[in-house]
């Protein structure tokens, strides 16, 4: 698959259905890396003309601006709209988020109006589209699931059914947690969290949730944000069933199953 | 009734109204000492949440159980004032009962009801005198509320409990005193659940009974009289500010983070310098994010004196369930002694003398502050639509911005977002190694 940048679209004179925003965790983080391939694979599978931003992109300026930094966040923020604006995006699709919330939300007031979608929701409406068929009897058939709502997508944007919809595609049993939907717990790296140590405590927010999610009995833990596949995996971990349970992005679940000549 | 009674009746309710309004007033002046907002935009959203969050307790039924309880203590207790109503006329012209010959038959029905839900606020207030004090639910045993807001609570109930009592007792005592033809007493038929009680009283003398419902009378108005002083002092102020602060509550998504126009023309004009040219000359330095309540906006402050100290944040908090100090909880409790503080500084010396404390630190420690994760749980629990994590983040802003105060770790991940446009530190030549490696 050959992934083209907004610059090599201008450079022919065309412009791409969307533009994917990868975001840094997906173009940094070996563990995110995959997500982000997963998604693109899906987009290129369905048909869809994308583009990314490539080294143009950078960080949308959200842990600076959540850890207090509203010099760093307005640099990155509008240089960002610059870059987007001169290139005409007017659809963005991204597998973070932190990137959805930001540019959706933050994003305008500083003069960047973009359709912004999270691919939770864009899987849900290529799904329902018929652009993306699953195979039958895929790897997850039948499989305990869990998902995790992200905060970001959850509470922050009331985001809840699109994820679940798209498991529903892949015919597994879904098992919910306690702590589900609006009363979800935190993975423990939001508002800039990711990047420093926690406070002192009894225990991590993610081994909480590590312990919560691999208590369903599920084998896969489904999540839809980059942060939360890193804090969910320690978690795992911390509960000694990193072999038996798995945690995968609703992207790479969907990659992987894939019906052929979709 | 006599001139005398009628006389000390007008005297009592003007001074229990006097004394509220003048610290309803002192309150206003508080929250007024925030800096300002606009929250009138798109009436009809607000008057839905209005609607559905004060008057039908959307939150609650969260818990359905406890909402219903809520409930029912809530609407008693909002009902039953139209019976004060009928009180203070009686009150005033000494007279007995005013409305039962205006309504007629429905009058007993009336009454009726009010007994029923009178006697639902006793039970609801027991529930939750058993909750608190005996199954220690954790929202309540925590040192959140140690000291007087732990007795406030209690205090409230046992006071609502005897107020509905009394108003029981009086209604008992009124129909044996009707049945016998007292004068004065006027006769409406019997009451629903004090109907059904009067046997209690029937041996006593028509004296004692008369001295029993005057009592009851009494007690129960100079009881609601103190108990409208009390709510500006106590949680309880919730009945009253859990309305307006619905109506004022946040539209936007929970995840957007209020804007910096300051910060965003200063760098607007770092990167197009040509801007800068026709920009008016920049008046004062302005502040960055709040290190007291006067750098809070009005509606974080009415927050803070809407908060009804349940719980409910703090119980859902990520930070608080895994042992850190945060509780956003707190955070409100804080931010309302605070403003209570700066009142009393400003009361005391007619403008603020700074006292050498401010909320950052005094009340608010930078380790609770550090330890939120923005996940707005807090701010979906809370019943009063308050949002404990807008305080934190505009206290965060003034640790960055004003005193450069950040964990080492932020510090690095500002430089490195400053200078590789990733929080972390790979060259932005990287970005999209991924799309060619297989
Ligand atoms: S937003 Fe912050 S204070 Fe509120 S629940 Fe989440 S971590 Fe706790
Ligand atoms: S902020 Fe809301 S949820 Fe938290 S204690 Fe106060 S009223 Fe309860």
């Amino acid at each position: 698959m050959h992934i083209r940048t907004m610059a090599d679209y201008a450079a022919s004179g065309e412009s791409p259905e969307i533009l994917f925003w990868v975001g840094c965790a997906g173009s940094f983080d070996q563990r995110a890396q995959k997500i982000t391939k997963a998604f693109a694979t899906i987009l290129d599978a369905a048909g869809i003309q994308f583009a990314i931003l490539g080294k143009e992109e950078s960080c949308t300026g959200d842990p600076a601006r959540r850890a207090g930094n509203e010099f760093i966040f307005q640099m990155m923020a509008q240089n960002n709209i610059q870059l987007l604006n001169a290139y005409g995006i007017k659809k963005i699709v991204t597998a973070c988020p932190h990137c959805f919330n930001t540019i959706k939300n933050e994003y305008p007031e500083l003069g960047g109006h973009y359709e912004v979608i999270h691919h939770a929701t864009y899987l849900q409406q290529l799904i329902d589209e018929g652009k993306v068929r699953m195979k039958e009897g895929g790897s997850f058939k039948g499989k305990k699931i869990t998902y995790h709502d992200s905060c970001y997508l959850g509470r922050a944007n009331n985001i809840y059914e699109a994820p679940r919809k798209v498991l529903e595609a892949l015919d597994s049993e879904l098992v919910e947690m306690k702590r589900c939907r609006s009363k979800g717990l935190c993975c423990g790296a939001g508002g800039a969290q990711m990047f420093k140590e926690e406070e002192k405590g009894t225990t991590r927010v993610n081994f909480d949730r590590g312990a919560e999610a691999v208590a369903t009995g599920a084998s896969v833990i489904a999540s839809n944000c980059p942060f939360c596949m890193t804090m969910l995996t320690d978690g795992v971990k911390e509960q000694g069933k990193e072999d038996s349970v798995q945690v995968l992005d609703i992207a790479e679940m969907i990659a992987r199953d894939l019906a052929q000549g979709n | 009734m006599n001139i005398v009674q009628e006389l000390l009746f007008v005297i009592a309710l003007g001074a229990g109204i006097y004394l509220f309004t003048g610290k309803a007033r002192q309150i206003w002046r508080n929250i007024s000492l925030g800096r300002d907002v606009a929250l009138n935009d798109e009436p009809g959203k607000r008057f839905r949440n209005l609607l559905l969050l004060a008057f039908g307790q959307k939150k609650m039924f969260r818990n359905p159980l406890v909402a219903v309880l809520h409930f029912f203590v809530y609407a008693g207790f909002l009902i039953i004032n139209i019976e004060i109503l009928e009180i203070v006329l009686d009150g005033i012209f000494g007279k007995h009962r005013l409305f039962a010959p205006v309504i007629g038959s429905l009058y007993g029905v009336l009454i009726g009801c009010f007994e029923l839900l009178a006697v639902t606020v006793i039970l609801g207030c027991a529930v939750f005198l058993i909750r608190r004090n005996i199954l220690k639910l954790k929202r309540f045993v925590s040192k959140d509320l140690e000291g007087w807001p732990r007795s406030d609570a209690n205090y409230i109930l046992i006071t609502e409990i005897v107020l509905m009592l009394l108003f029981l007792t009086m209604n008992t005592a009124d129909q044996v005193l009707q049945s016998r033809g007292v004068e004065h007493y006027t006769v409406t038929g019997s009451f629903w659940v004090t109907g059904q009680f009067t046997f209690l009283l029937s041996g006593l003398s028509d004296g004692t009974l008369i001295a029993i419902e005057r009592a009851c009378w009494w007690l129960h108005i100079l009881g609601i009289l103190a108990f409208l002083n009390y709510l500006p002092y106590s949680k309880h102020l919730h009945i009253v500010l859990a309305f307006p602060n619905a109506y004022f509550s946040d539209l936007r998504p929970k995840g957007k983070m209020e804007n910096m126009p300051a910060v965003q023309h200063e760098v607007a004009m770092m990167l197009q310098p040509e801007l800068a040219a026709n920009a008016p000359a920049d008046a004062a330095m302005p502040k960055f994010g709040a290190k007291d309540i006067t750098d809070l906006t009005w509606k974080n402050l009415l927050d803070a004196y809407s908060c009804t100290e349940c719980g409910r944040c703090t119980a859902a908090c990520p930070a608080n369930i895994t042992g850190k100090l945060l509780s956003p909880r707190k955070i409100m409790m804080d931010t309302r002694d605070r403003a209570e503080e700066v009142g009393l500084n400003i009361k005391k010396n007619g403008s603020f003398q700074d006292d050498g404390k401010a909320l950052l630190r005094d009340y608010i420690s930078e380790e609770e502050l550090r330890a939120c994760t923005s996940c707005n749980a807090c701010v979906e629990e809370c019943p009063v639509s308050i949002n404990p994590l807008h305080i934190i983040l505009q206290l965060r802003r003034h640790l960055v911005m004003e005193e450069s105060s950040a964990p080492q770790e932020w510090n690095m991940m500002f430089s490195n977002i400053e200078n590789n446009m990733a929080p972390w530190k790979f060259s932005p030549d990287d970005r999209d190694r991924w799309a060619t490696e297989s």
